[in-house]
Formats: C-alpha cells, sequence, structure tokens
C-alpha cells in the first residue's frame, strides 16, 4: 500500500489531463497525475512502441514533465471516496493499491469507441478503429495484412493511412455517414485553420474509390479469425476479403468514474458550469466526458479545469475558445451521427454480452438492464457493461446503470488494503 | 537497429519488439485466441485500450491481467487461450 497527499488529483493522462495537471502545478499546486495506460498521452497522443512523439503532444508531455506535477501511469483508479472537506481516492498500479489523499479532482476519463453487435463481431482481428491503431501502435505487425477499416469521422481516414503508412493494404475504407454531409463537412472545416490537415485528407479521399461513404459493416465472417467482411450501402452488399477488421461506431465519453463520484451527468455527458466545475464541490471535469469534442477542445478545458482546481480563473482567451471549439464539435457530432440502419444489424444469435457470451436473443426488449443482468448474466462480467449496457442504451433504449466501486475489477488484496484504510464503523 | 525481447506464449519462444504490449506480442506471434469465451469461443482484442477486457490473459503466473496495458519484459511467461484454466 502506498499513500500519497496532493491538492489536485488529476485522473486520466490524455490531452485534458495533461493540460489539467499542468496548468495546476504551474499554479504552485501540489499535483499528481494518474493514468491506466503505461505512458502519457491517452489515446489520441499514444506514442508508437518504437516512434517519438512530435508536435502539440510532445510540447504538451514537456511541459507537464516541466510542470512539478508528479505522474504515475499504469494505475487504474477503482474507488473514490469523501471525507470531510477531502476526497480518498483508491488506485490499483497493477498489484500496488495507491490511497490518494486530495482536496480537489479533475477527471480526465477520456472516451471509448461505441461498439454495436453485429454477426460476427466476436470474432479474432475484428478491432476497434481507435483500437486497431491502438494496437498497431503498441506492437502488432501489420505489414502485408489485408485491412477494412469501417466506421464514422475523421478518425476512419488516419487510421487508414496509419495502417498503409506501416505497410498495411487497406482494402477499403467505409464512413457510414451519407455523402452529402461528409462533402459539407469538409467544405466547412476548409475554413477552420486548425483543421484544415482533415479537410484536405476527407476533401482528397471523398473521390477515391477505396473510400466509401454511406457504407457501413453488416457482418465479419470467418472461422477461427476474420477472414472477409461484408459492406453495404444499403442497396448493395459486397464482400471484402480481410486478415484486420477495423470497426466501430463513435465515441463515447468515459462518465463511470464521474458518476461514481457522484457528478450529475446528462445526455451521456457530464455536466459542467463555465469553469469545469461537476455537480460536486472540488470536483471538476475536462475533456472528452464532458461531450466528444476532439484534442484542442480537451486541451482548452483541461487548461480551465487546472486553472480552477488550483484556485485562479481562466483567461477570457481560453474560455472564447472552448466556446468556438464546441461548436465545432457540435457539427462533428451532428454530421458522424450513426444511422438508424447500425441499430438492426444483430440477430437473435449474435452475442450482445461479450463477457458472459449473453446472445441478444435471450433477452427481452421490456425488460430494465437490472431485469436482464439477474435473469442472463448481461453486463456482469469485468467489463461491467462497457461494451454490452452502451450498445443496449442505443439500440433499445435501455438507461446504463450508476456504476459501483470497485469501477475495475480488481484483486482481492486490493480491496482489502483500500477497506483497512477506511474502516467501515 | 530495434531492440528485441524474448517471451513465452505457451511455452514457445516469442521474440518481439522491445516496448510492445503483450496483446501486440501474442498478435504477432500468430495468437488468435487470447481466452476462451463463456460458450467456447476463442477472443482476442477489441479495443486496444484497457475497456473489453477480452485481451485477458495469464502473465508471469497472474490471472485475468489485460494483455493491452502490459509491456513485455524479457523472459516473461504468458498463458493463454485453451491452456488457460
Amino acid at each position: 500500500m502506498t499513500r500519497a497527499t496532493c491538492e489536485v488529483l488529476v485522473v486520466g493522462g490524455g490531452p485534458a489531463g495533461i493540460a489539467a495537471a499542468s496548468r495546476a502545478a504551474e499554479l504552485g499546486a501540489r499535483t499528481l497525475l494518474v493514468d491506466e495506460g503505461l505512458a502519457l498521452g491517452g489515446q489520441i497522443w499514444r506514442a508508437s512502441h518504437v516512434g517519438h512523439r512530435a508536435g502539440a503532444a510532445r510540447r504538451w508531455v514537456g511541459r507537464l514533465a516541466r510542470s512539478g506535477a508528479a505522474v504515475r501511469s499504469s494505475t487504474s483508479v477503482i474507488d473514490i471516496d469523501s471525507a470531510r472537506d477531502r476526497f480518498r481516492v483508491v488506485g490499483d498500479a497493477q498489484g500496488d493499491v495507491i490511497s490518494i489523499d486530495t482536496a480537489t479532482i479533475v477527471l480526465a476519463t477520456g472516451a471509448r469507441e461505441l461498439f454495436l453487435p453485429f454477426p460476427g463481431w466476436t470474432l479474432p482481428n475484428v478491432f476497434g478503429v481507435g483500437g486497431g491503431q491502438a494496437l498497431m501502435k503498441s506492437g502488432m505487425p501489420v505489414r502485408g495484412k489485408r485491412v477494412v477499416v469501417a466506421g464514422t469521422g475523421p478518425l476512419v481516414l488516419a487510421v487508414a493511412a496509419s495502417f498503409a503508412s506501416h505497410g498495411a493494404r487497406v482494402q477499403a475504407m467505409a464512413e457510414q455517414a451519407p455523402r452529402a454531409r461528409v462533402a459539407r463537412f469538409a467544405a466547412r472545416l476548409w475554413r477552420t485553420p486548425l483543421r484544415a490537415g482533415q479537410a484536405m485528407a476527407l476533401r482528397a479521399r471523398i473521390a477515391t474509390t477505396r473510400y466509401l461513404t454511406g457504407t457501413w459493416v453488416t457482418r465479419a465472417q470467418g472461422s477461427s479469425r476474420v477472414e472477409s467482411v461484408t459492406l453495404t450501402d444499403g442497396r448493395s452488399s459486397r464482400a471484402i476479403e480481410c486478415d484486420i477488421l477495423c470497426t466501430a461506431f463513435g465515441l463515447l465519453p468515459n462518465v463511470e468514474l464521474p458518476r461514481l463520484a457522484g457528478c450529475a451527468v446528462g445526455a451521456g455527458s457530464v455536466l459542467v458550469d463555465d469553469r469545469q466545475a461537476t455537480s460536486v464541490d472540488g470536483i471538476y471535469c475536462a475533456g472528452e466526458p464532458t461531450g466528444i469534442g476532439g484534442v484542442e477542445l480537451s486541451l482548452v478545458e483541461g487548461e480551465i479545469a487546472g486553472t480552477t482546481a488550483a484556485g485562479a480563473s481562466a483567461s477570457p482567451r481560453l474560455l472564447a475558445a472552448r466556446a468556438r471549439l464546441r461548436r465545432d464539435a457540435e457539427v462533428l457530432t451532428s454530421t458522424f451521427a450513426p444511422r438508424p440502419e447500425l441499430l438492426h444489424l444483430a440477430n437473435d444469435d449474435t452475442i450482445a454480452c461479450r463477457c458472459e457470451d449473453v446472445r441478444l436473443g435471450e433477452l427481452d426488449r421490456a425488460w430494465t438492464f437490472r431485469q436482464a443482468k439477474l435473469y442472463t448474466r448481461i453486463g456482469m462480467g469485468p467489463c461491467q457493461g462497457r461494451i454490452c449496457a452502451s450498445a443496449l442504451e442505443c439500440l433499445w433504449g435501455w438507461p446504463r446503470e450508476g456504476p459501483r466501486p470497485p469501477i475495475q475489477p480488481a484483486r482481492v488484496a486490493a480491496l482489502l488494503a483500500a477497506a483497512d484504510e477506511n474502516p467501515v464503523t | 537497429m530495434k531492440a528485441t525481447v524474448e517471451i513465452s506464449v505457451n511455452g514457445r519462444p516469442v521474440r518481439v519488439d522491445h516496448g510492445s504490449t503483450v496483446a501486440a506480442a501474442l498478435l504477432a506471434a500468430g495468437e488468435t485466441a487470447f481466452r476462451i469465451s463463456e460458450s467456447g469461443e476463442a477472443r482476442a482484442p477489441l479495443c486496444g485500450m484497457g475497456t473489453c477486457y477480452e485481451c485477458r490473459v495469464t502473465i508471469d503466473g497472474v490471472e485475468q491481467r489485460r494483455a493491452c496495458l502490459v509491456s513485455v519484459r524479457p523472459g516473461m511467461r504468458v498463458v493463454a487461450g485453451p491452456e488457460r484454466r
């Protein structure tokens, strides 16, 4: 058991967390950042296992290092308790338990991919879009592999380009959003200098035969691993042979930890005020958990949250940048909203809960998620419903249940050590 | 030249780039069954970032570790798929 004390605890080491911790430490607050990943950067700034960081990622990681904030990687937060005016946060650091006493918390828990079940989605070598990218950056070899990327948003192109640059043969890039909407988005993006690169990529790709707009996955086939994927544009379907399928249906804020801490959530995102303060005194939230907005918005929100958590006021420049970036984010969200067809890909035999192997046909739409859990064990495996409950919220409108500690599966020794620290009286 | 690390996967030696995760190492070794699911299906990573728990394997005797969140170390023993109890 390790103990730590700080004034500002930042949970999450992506852009929002890095910006928050940097600002708080620069303002003189004793700051600790904990992150579940192996290295700082979160998903968007994940460093290649052999490469070096560049651009904004390099600048911010350097700034954090100079700020004086302490960093602990490979640490999963499993519980948050409040005691008097302070918080006690328990983390599981790959077996070692850390108990952190802090005055304020900035939650920068990022986002995950939304996965909707379709026949064949449990086959090996079917990855998320960001998931495929993450595995490649962690050392998965892809040279010569036939890859199909099917998803939504600018990530599809970025990930396909990344696979191609590592020697993979990209067979198709499928964007579920309709062509007209993507074209409109590309035209608008052109006017925002920050995203000119993305716009250029989109506009260049829109005319190519391998970037298929208005096209989505309907099933994957294979025996011991994926061998082909069927794509459709709603009129005709075709099967494409592949060794790797990267597919996802958008991004989803990680709100489990904020909800555990009691923060109010609306429409799937943590509710924050102008200072990035949540409904819980002393807890701030920044980046994707407050609504999907991308790296620039995450940085700005992180700076604001870190500033206010350290007791200062954010500059008008930051507040103006946040307002502008939030407007951009709304356009992004509406352009790439999942089409209704995606809610009907699964059949009765399709697995809904991958942890417990519960098939969609075993569930009754009239149930609540709680009833479904009791009858079928859905959502009771180690992912704690992060995949299946999120999918069923989209498919059937089942509200997700409030999380309970430990928020990640933890070893009994960790739970015992944590309980010793805070005995039930 | 890239530094490499040797680990064992189900008793078989596998050499991978230094800095790889265990998940990437297993994929590099052609392993498609990280774990066997409740109904007997072979499963491998989905999310690549610690959310889905599909990449659970036994690492140096410790069960249920997320292979995507652990870096390879020389001599590491990984047990995956049907070999796992």
